[in-house]
């Protein structure tokens, strides 16, 4: 488009250059025909303009000086000599060339072309007065007014009184146009003076007769709102202050009083205020009582204070909303595990006062409950960080792997201001890495092959991320070839994992390739095969407390999903209990709880399955599994817990409620305890261990495949 | 419903670039080689707003400044020139003659999207 634009320049160049040629002959024959110096000069000047305008810049630059002698030759400040019609004639063939070549940023013209330049300078400041050349500026279009100047970036607000000369509508100028530009400046008031319009009868429906006060504030510095002004600075009369800058002033100090404002803006003068200020009413009545100054003009005013006060008020909000500062992480893990602390003095607290039944210790532990879990949920927020500062990394990764393994490779990114616990987000780069380059390797085909199968050459791999209630879900989606079925079925059986004539669901099958040391890589690259990957990332999800799930299609590609808990310090539970141990299990995947009766085990034909609204659900006694001794209740209790669509029950001897659990660690001794995951300590003060629900269930399938 | 701006110009590749950048904004352009054919197009017919080049053969930009408004139905229009830095007593002259505001060549489309936008609304 734009070259379009340079050609046609090109092509009118070329013609006003011969025509120049022709004028320069005629001109040396009749120096003094003026109108043949204005043809000239037209030629020059339009090279000039237009040369610019399509980034013919040396040629524009060059013309300048030409056209400057020649507007002296026009003016009859210079004679036309022999010697300027040879050097402008050189200057001619000197700008086709420039033309022809277009030799960008060439330099072996340059010093014919100085040469050039300085003549013609030398001419023009030969004779007559030297006026400097102007200094040639390639695209301001209007001159900087030499007004003090407000670095831009920082809130003003200014006053403005715009009062237009009568007859400004004859130079086509709306001014209320000015007005709409100013108010897409920034924040803006604007009061109308009426005062001046005379009544009808005398009125000129060709006069403006309105003056216009406006109060704006802007961050866009003097010369952006001078601007506003280029055309009409002649026929207005302008009146810029500064009356409030937004910079960190004393805010305690209220803004201007009305009195003062009108006399700064010369409505009213400080003897007028000085002799009304006796009176006690509104200083703005008795000025318009008195007839000292008329009513628009109070209102206008007013309006100027209102204005900066709201925006004194906005800019302190944005002050503190702005602000932020760096903070040692330890020091905010050390801010969490107190408040952890408290979470349970808290309940302690809550306890002991309800056992107490006083109303007054009771309101008070009310009253402690809810400053502590606002303190809570702010502490926790403090360490929360969007997910976009590790897709950032990402974008690199994709870009050189993609790049060594031949393949063509877009990344997206969505969702990437999902906050999420600084810790998760950290333990979380690698198992992203880790699918990210799965994707690319195995999933994402190369170009030919994508293009044989009817896709865009370049491949997809969308990474996004999202809240799902306490869990952030993190979906990394390809379009590349998807899961090969077959191959893994076959890898699966060559590892004992299935039997050959098991029928499996999509689900059970891609779950195989979470096994330890399973890859159906054919050839181990530098990316992966090695069949060290997914069992690891699969672990690394699962201490986040969270899960891993595949979905796959062939020739249409993989979908892997990642559900994690938002944070890792707290969470919600159901608190139960077994004998005398207390037992929390994640409240996120609770689906229900109900009652299972010595006659419901019996019905069963002691297999572990209940019968919930006709639907069979599998379930583990955690009694059982965790060996603790004890007569079990006539009345049990299944906690009905769901997860990737799979529901299995957990029974205990009775449900409590519902308990907000700070995680702790058990440490390095009992680190290796499988279906624990922590621990936390109660209001009375015992500690109740948290149940790891996917990892028994896991135990107990393989158990029972064991058994088959 | 679009408006109506004639520009004239002698330079085929300005007016080229205007009527351009003027229609992508979705103006309606009419266009004029110089002063006199400007008028001539003129002629009553309904024009929101003129952009015209100072040096132009036959009738300048001055001139075409002050035909226009002479004539009663385009009193009021805003009238752009286009004009050189080196130009200042001609911008002056110009103003008296009745323009409205200028562009100081060289300019970008948005430059002068912007001046429209700011004497036509």
């Amino acid at each position: 488009m734009i070259d379009a634009h340079r050609e046609a320049f090109k092509e009118e160049a070329y013609e006003l250059l011969a025509e120049l040629e022709t004028s320069l002959l005629e001109l040396e024959d009749r120096p003094d025909d003026s109108e043949i110096i204005g043809r000239v000069f037209r030629a020059m000047h339009t090279i000039k303009g237009s040369g610019a305008m399509f980034g013919f810049d040396d040629i524009a630059s060059f013309t300048h000086e030409i056209e400057t002698v020649y507007d002296k030759v026009r003016t009859g400040e210079m004679p036309v000599t022999v010697q300027l019609i040879n050097l402008t004639l050189q200057a001619k063939d000197r700008i086709r060339f420039m033309l022809d070549e277009r030799p960008q940023g060439e330099d072996s013209q340059e010093p014919a072309l100085q040469k050039a330049i300085s003549a013609f300078k030398k001419l023009a400041s030969g004779d007559g007065p030297t006026t400097p050349p102007t200094q040639y500026s390639s695209s301001r279009w209007a001159s900087p007014s030499p007004l003090q100047e407000m670095p831009p970036g920082s809130n003003v607000t200014y006053r403005i009184r715009l009062k237009p000369a009568a007859d400004i509508f004859m130079s086509g100028t709306n001014p209320l146009l000015l007005l709409d530009e100013m108010r897409l400046l920034g924040d803006c008031r604007i009061t109308a003076q009426t005062d001046a319009v005379p009544c009808l009868a005398d009125m000129n429906p060709e006069y403006c007769y309105t003056c216009w006060d406006i109060i704006l504030t802007t961050d866009r510095g003097i010369n952006v709102l001078k601007d506003v002004f280029i055309f009409v600075e002649d026929n207005c009369e302008i009146k810029i202050d500064v009356i409030d800058a937004v910079v960190p002033t004393e805010p305690e100090e209220d803004y201007k009083k009305l009195g003062r404002i009108l006399t700064e803006r010369g409505d009213i003068t400080e003897e007028c205020l000085n002799s009304v200020l006796g009176a006690k009413k509104y200083i703005g009545e008795i000025l318009v009582e008195k007839g000292l100054v008329a009513s628009d003009r109070v209102e206008s005013a007013l309006v100027e204070q209102q204005h900066v006060r709201k925006m004194r008020e906005k800019a302190q909000a944005k002050e503190e909303g702005i602000s932020s500062i760096r903070v040692p992480a330890d020091k905010l893990d050390i801010l969490v595990n107190l408040v952890g602390e408290l979470v349970t003095v808290q309940a302690r607290l809550t306890q002991t006062a309800s056992s107490l039944r006083n109303a007054e210790i009771t309101s008070i532990a009310e009253e402690v409950e809810r400053l502590t879990g606002e303190l809570r949920d702010n502490t926790l927020n403090i360490r929360m960080l969007p997910i976009g500062t590790t897709f950032g990394r990402f974008k690199r990764l994709v870009r050189d792997l993609s790049g060594e393994l031949g393949k063509e490779i877009d990344l997206k990114t969505e969702g990437a201001e999902t906050e999420l616990d600084k810790t998760v987000i950290e333990k979380l780069n690698d198992p992203l890495v880790h699918l990210i380059r799965n994707s690319i390797d195995h999933g994402i085909e190369t170009p030919e092959a994508r293009i044989a199968s009817g896709k865009p050459g370049t491949g997809t791999i969308v990474l996004s991320a999202f809240h799902s209630g306490a869990y952030v879900v993190i979906r990394i989606r390809d379009d590349g070839k998807g899961l090969d079925r077959e191959a893994i079925l076959s890898r699966a059986i060559e590892k004992g994992l299935a039997s050959p004539n098991t029928e499996l669901t999509d689900k059970d099958l891609f779950n195989f390739i979470f096994y330890p040391g399973f890859s159906t890589a054919g050839e181990v690259t530098s990316v992966s095969g090695r069949g060290v990957g997914m069992d690891v990332v699969k672990r690394a999800i699962e201490t986040l407390r969270g899960s891993i799930d595949i979905q796959s299609e062939k020739h249409k590609g993989t979908t892997v999903t990642v559900r994690l808990p938002i944070t890792l310090a707290i969470i919600e539970g159901l608190l139960v209990n077994i004998d005398r141990s207390h037992f929390v299990i994640p409240l996120s995947i609770v689906e229900e709880c109900v009652e299972l009766t010595r006659e419901d085990a019996i019905k069963s034909h002691g297999k572990n399955i209940a019968c919930i609204r006709g639907e069979l659900i599998p379930y583990i006694r955690l009694r059982s599994e965790f060996n603790i001794p004890g007569e079990k209740p006539l009345i049990e209790q299944i906690v009905v817990t769901g997860r990737n669509g799979e529901r299995i029950g957990f029974v205990v001897d009775a449900v409590i409620g519902e308990h907000q659990t700070v995680i702790k660690n058990l440490g390095k001794y009992y680190k290796n305890v499988e279906g624990i995951s922590g621990a936390t300590i109660l209001g009375d003060g015992t500690v109740a261990l948290i149940v790891d629900v996917p990892k028994i269930a896991k135990n107990v399938e393989l158990a029972e495949a064991v058994f088959a | 419903m679009g408006k109506r701006i004639l520009t004239a110009d002698d330079s085929a590749s300005i007016r080229q670039m205007v009527t351009f950048t003027l229609r992508k904004e979705g103006y309606e352009v009419v266009e004029a080689v110089d002063g006199k054919d400007a008028l001539s197009k003129l002629n009553g017919n309904p024009v929101h707003m003129v952009i015209t080049d100072l040096n132009m053969p036959n009738l300048d930009g001055i001139g075409l400044v002050k035909g226009i408004r002479a004539n009663p139905s385009y009193r009021f229009i805003p009238i752009i020139l286009l004009t050189t830095e080196s130009q200042e007593s001609k911008k002056m002259e110009g103003k008296a003659a009745g323009a409205t505001g200028w562009i100081v060549k060289p300019f970008k489309p948005e430059q002068l999207i912007a001046v429209i936008k700011k004497v036509l609304g």
